[in-house]
């Protein structure tokens, strides 16, 4: 056969339809991609030249205000600094300046200016504890450890008081940290406290069931922010007079609550997602129902919701910064009370933009995790 | 104080109150204040330091620069606190609160005082249960008009549009002044900020109405602030003062005789500058004042030298609003001292 085809081929028969070419350059490639994708019809190409033409427009104008027109640093007379130059602007280059300046008071609040280091370094703990747990071979009891030292050394890092650190009251904390002890405390108090609703809520204890419905729906039934309003307000009038819990962590308890309600649906919906073999399986082998429930239910039900327990671990990253309505200074709230100096009033956007990435990037982060999560775990689903 | 708290609830409002009803159990009744003496001195002195509620950020009243460190007119009252107290500003714990949370927080004790923008009303007076001690700025209600326009008093913007956020008592005010001194407008209402400033820049209103210091903040932020001038005229009250918990006149009188004493300061001509030598001064108030002689710093509780030491950390109220209000276009109107026509801003006698 092949010998018949080189044959023609050398013969130089060109309408021999056996000889095998690649297909036409228009059929494959780019070029074809193009073609079918996205100029198939008239309707198709004017809206193909229509984006094109806004994104190109859009992507200068933004490569213009970000970078060519923007001003990355103003004089600074006396300890104000000289803004004239970015108003004059009107609008048609970024006031980079103001993150230059308010980089600081952003990141961290109204943290002791010359402690700055604590808490950077308990950013970066942070992150550290999040790759360590994300990586596959510390899945184990020596989790357990690396995650009570490295919270008591955050700990220690944050209200000082010892090793000569100068103690640091919780009313100074702000900025990143607060947001990532918010997220970092209040999902990893509420997982293990949804499993436990979760399972609760399919007891067949009715007291136990009842509890665990109350609880979730209670808690669903309203806003996060009366949550924190509650918790703000409300509740430091039923203490006794001279007794206070801390805003930061009342505020920490109402998040974790609430989390806590929504995995549990979440969790909830993996149990029930499960086949009623894999239940009566592990009874027909005498295993207990804690036995049952870690060894056979939980790893396939919690494999199951990858997804929705990230989106919902994404959410209420995200959603820390309502605290804002009680007054603690977390990221989103510092960046905008560093826009609220006369000087620096009117460069939002560029202070948004910044806090923005920094959202995106621990958001992003968690979602590329779970995807690759998601991949490995399911493996033997996609056949 | 079961009562006082009982009404704190009923004002949190029904949606808590539902909530409430869920844990009655945990309502209790705080336990009563020592009779005499001053509850709250006594607690901020065993702590050494001052819980200080502030504004979570307004220009000029409270916000933290760029280091993280308070400053602004409120904060300047806090200071003055600490400095009669141990003459150290820096002993002073800034709690920012929200328009929300600013009362339960007071109530609670979580504050010792709440220095945070807060307008004397009489409901908050008695239900509320606080006690202001003082007013420290007046504040009002004003107008705001392109310089280009020539309009030079409010009386001038008949047939006028104005921009108006909705909701709060600005548009009523805004409504009862056009009503009583007969003048048509044309009202435009925006719920945000940024949005009814931008509507006001771009043209679309003549004239932005809200709280006078609140209009020299959105001036001062202005490309070019000449561009825009402030109406003298200010159509509503909101006196704004340092607030306490009912019942601790110990407390209320310091808190009291502090806005007096850096009223008085000023009328005397007694600066952070020359507040060493004038403490040698001929004037007999003077003396009294700077504990050269009397007693009266004992009396309030503190040293004798609280008000050098007050004037020297933070200046005299001239002082106070030069620095932080000044700047952001705030100037004195009515927060001039008496002594000048229209100013408000009266200190009884030191003695």
């Amino acid at each position: 056969m092949s010998d018949v085809t080189l044959n023609t081929a050398v013969a130089g028969v060109p309408h021999d339809a056996s000889a095998p070419r690649s297909a036409p350059i228009r059929q494959t490639g780019a070029i074809a991609w193009v073609r079918q994708n996205l100029f198939a019809t008239w309707l198709s190409t004017a809206v193909t030249l229509l984006l094109a033409y806004l994104i190109l427009r859009w992507t200068v104008g933004f490569i213009e205000w970000a970078f060519l027109n923007a001003i990355w640093e103003v004089p600074v007379v006396n300890g104000q600094a000289q803004t004239q130059a970015c108003r004059e602007m009107r609008g048609t280059g970024a006031c980079w300046a103001v993150i230059n300046e308010k980089h600081r008071f952003i990141l961290f609040g109204t943290y002791p200016f010359e402690q700055h280091w604590r808490p950077a370094l308990v950013c970066v703990l942070f992150v550290a504890l999040y790759i360590v747990s994300a990586m596959r071979r510390f899945w184990n009891w020596t989790l357990v450890p690396i995650w009570i030292v490295t919270l008591t050394v955050i700990g220690i890092l944050m209200w000082g008081g010892i090793l000569g650190l100068p103690y640091v009251p919780q009313e100074r904390w702000g900025g990143l940290p607060i947001t990532l002890i918010l997220s970092t405390f209040g999902l990893a108090l509420a997982f293990p406290l949804a499993i436990l609703v979760a399972l609760g809520r399919r007891s067949k204890l009715p007291a136990i069931k009842i509890l665990c419905v109350l609880y979730v729906e209670l808690i669903r039934g309203v806003p996060l922010i009366s949550l924190l309003f509650m918790a703000s307000v409300m509740f430091p009038l039923f203490l006794p007079e001279g007794m206070n819990i801390d805003k930061l962590l009342r505020a920490q308890v109402a998040i974790t609550l609430f989390a806590g309600a929504y995995l549990a649906e979440v969790v909830r919906g993996g149990l029930q997602a499960l086949p009623r073999g894999q239940y009566e399986a592990a009874e027909a082998l005498g295993l207990s129902y804690w036995q049952k429930t870690g060894l056979i239910i939980l790893p396939q039900a919690l494999r199951l919701v990858i997804p929705p327990l990230v989106n919902t671990f994404i959410g209420f990253f995200k959603d820390t910064s309502l605290v804002l309505i009680i007054g603690i200074f977390d990221l989103l709230t510092a960046g905008k009370t560093a826009i609220v100096e006369p000087a620096w009033q009117g460069f939002g956007v560029e202070v948004y933009v910044t806090v923005g990435v920094i959202y995106l990037v621990f958001c992003f982060a968690m979602s590329k995790y779970s995807q690759g999560l998601e991949r490995d775990l399911n493996q033997h689903r996609r056949r | 104080m079961k009562a006082m708290r009982l009404s704190v609830t009923r004002a949190v409002g029904g949606a808590a109150l539902a909530l409430a009803m869920t844990v009655p159990a945990l309502a209790q009744a705080p336990a009563a204040p020592a009779a005499g003496g001053s509850p709250t001195l006594d607690a901020i002195r065993a702590r050494g330091t001052l819980i200080c509620g502030v504004n979570t950020g307004l220009a000029g009243f409270a916000q933290p620069d760029s280091q993280g460190v308070w400053r602004g007119f409120d904060v300047d009252y806090c200071r003055a606190v600490a400095l009669a107290l141990w003459n150290d500003a820096n002993r002073v714990r800034y709690v920012p609160t929200t328009a929300q949370n600013r009362f339960t927080a007071l109530q609670s004790g979580e504050v010792d005082m709440l220095a945070r923008n807060t307008t004397w009303t009489l409901s908050r007076d008695t239900s509320l249960g606080f006690d202001f001690t003082g007013i420290n700025f007046y504040d009002g209600q004003g107008f705001m008009v392109k310089a280009s326009t020539g309009v030079r008093t409010a009386r001038e913007l008949e047939g006028a549009t104005i921009c108006v956020q909705p909701g709060t008592t600005t548009e009523q005010n805004l409504t009862d002044w056009a009503r009583s001194n007969r003048i048509r407008f044309t009202p435009v209402v925006i719920e945000r900020l940024e949005e009814v400033v931008q509507a006001y820049v771009a043209g679309r209103c003549d004239a932005y109405t809200t709280d006078v210091s609140g209009l020299a903040a959105t001036r001062s932020a202005q490309p070019n602030p000449r561009e825009h001038s402030i109406l003298p005229d200010v159509i509503s009250k909101e006196p704004l003062g340092p607030l306490i918990r009912h019942g601790d006149q110990r407390f209320a009188d310091l808190l009291r005789w502090i806005h007096f004493g850096l009223i008085g300061a000023e009328e005397l001509g007694i600066t952070a500058a020359n507040v060493q030598q004038r403490a040698s001064d001929a004037n007999p108030e003077v003396q009294r004042m700077l504990g050269r002689t009397g007693d009266l710093g004992r009396m309030l509780g503190v040293d004798n030298a609280w008000m050098v030491n007050i004037i020297r950390g933070v200046g005299n109220y001239g002082e106070i609003f030069a620095r932080n209000l000044e700047p952001i276009g705030i100037q004195r109107g009515p927060n001039a001292l008496w002594t000048t026509p229209g100013g408000l801003q009266y200190a009884p006698p030191f003695r």
